[in-house]
């Protein structure tokens, strides 16, 4: 049986992998790609503590949420990502530094 | 007891690699198809969680809903004849420097601390349990997130239409 901490090691790689992406990456849809990892790091994390404290069926609703927000944060980006680049000819979000062209 | 241990390194493996691929891949595209192998790999990390009813939707949803948007996504902000369809990082050194910090930082609080752990018992059903959780416990948030998604429609449609 795999335990807590391997769970809880592998959503911590999963989290820093997103934040980098996150950091470094320069095209909107990309930075949108890493958020949706460390989302997933975030549910590895409700559904592992669901498991490991006894079978807690809160975390899975919890983790329900989550993606549910993932889904509507995730169209609501597309339409602003699609905007900026109707408007500015460009998703490098660095150089998406103004309000109206 | 081996072949499960086997099992869960390889999910786990694809999990991380794919993940690794999404945020260091050049192609965009690349990113896109490395995402739904991660997104995979987290659903089978769900099943050894005994999740199986989270392991379907995060199929459903990730898999068959924001992994198809996000391609769209791709495909409507680069002209498919671009050579620039690759796409840059900026800073990957100061980026990683901090990255790294802050894993170490999770990995020794992780690896220090003694986790409680409750025995339980394989369920037999999931789905019965979250349906009683969302229709009694939950039932404010849940009737919350249906006025999200509603919101998160409309305003998506809004923002994507031409105003002229």
């Amino acid at each position: 049986m795999p335990t807590l901490s391997s769970y809880l090691i592998i959503s911590a790689i999963l989290f820093s992998l997103g934040l980098f992406g996150v950091i470094t990456r320069r095209n909107g849809v990309a930075v949108l790609m890493s958020v949706e990892l460390i989302l997933n790091a975030a549910n590895i994390n409700f559904v592992a503590f669901a498991r490991f404290g006894g079978m807690d069926f809160s975390g899975h609703v919890f983790s329900l949420f989550v993606i549910i927000l993932a889904a509507a944060e995730a169209a609501v980006a597309l339409a602003i990502i699609l905007n900026i680049f109707n408007n500015l000819g460009t998703v490098n979000i660095d150089e998406a530094n103004q309000l109206k062209q | 007891m081996n072949g499960e241990f086997f099992i869960f390194g390889l999910v786990a493996l694809l999990t991380i690699v794919s993940s690794a691929t999404v945020v260091i891949a050049k192609n965009l595209i690349y990113s896109a198809i490395a995402l739904l192998f991660a997104l995979l790999g987290v659903a089978g990390l769900y099943i050894f969680l005994w999740a199986d009813f989270i392991a379907v939707t995060q199929v459903l949803i990730y898999v068959g809903g924001i992994l198809v948007l996000i391609i769209f996504g791709i495909m409507l902000t680069h002209r498919i004849t671009d050579v620039e369809l690759s796409h840059s990082s900026i800073q990957r050194g100061a980026g990683g420097a901090v990255v790294t910090i802050i894993f170490l930082g999770l990995f020794s609080m992780i690896s220090k601390t003694t986790w409680y752990s409750a025995s339980a018992v394989e369920p037999d059903e999931t789905i019965r349990q979250i349906g009683r959780l969302l229709m009694v416990d939950y039932l404010v948030a849940f009737e919350v997130a249906s006025i999200l998604l509603l919101a998160a429609l409309m305003g998506a449609a809004l923002l994507s239409r031409k105003i002229d």
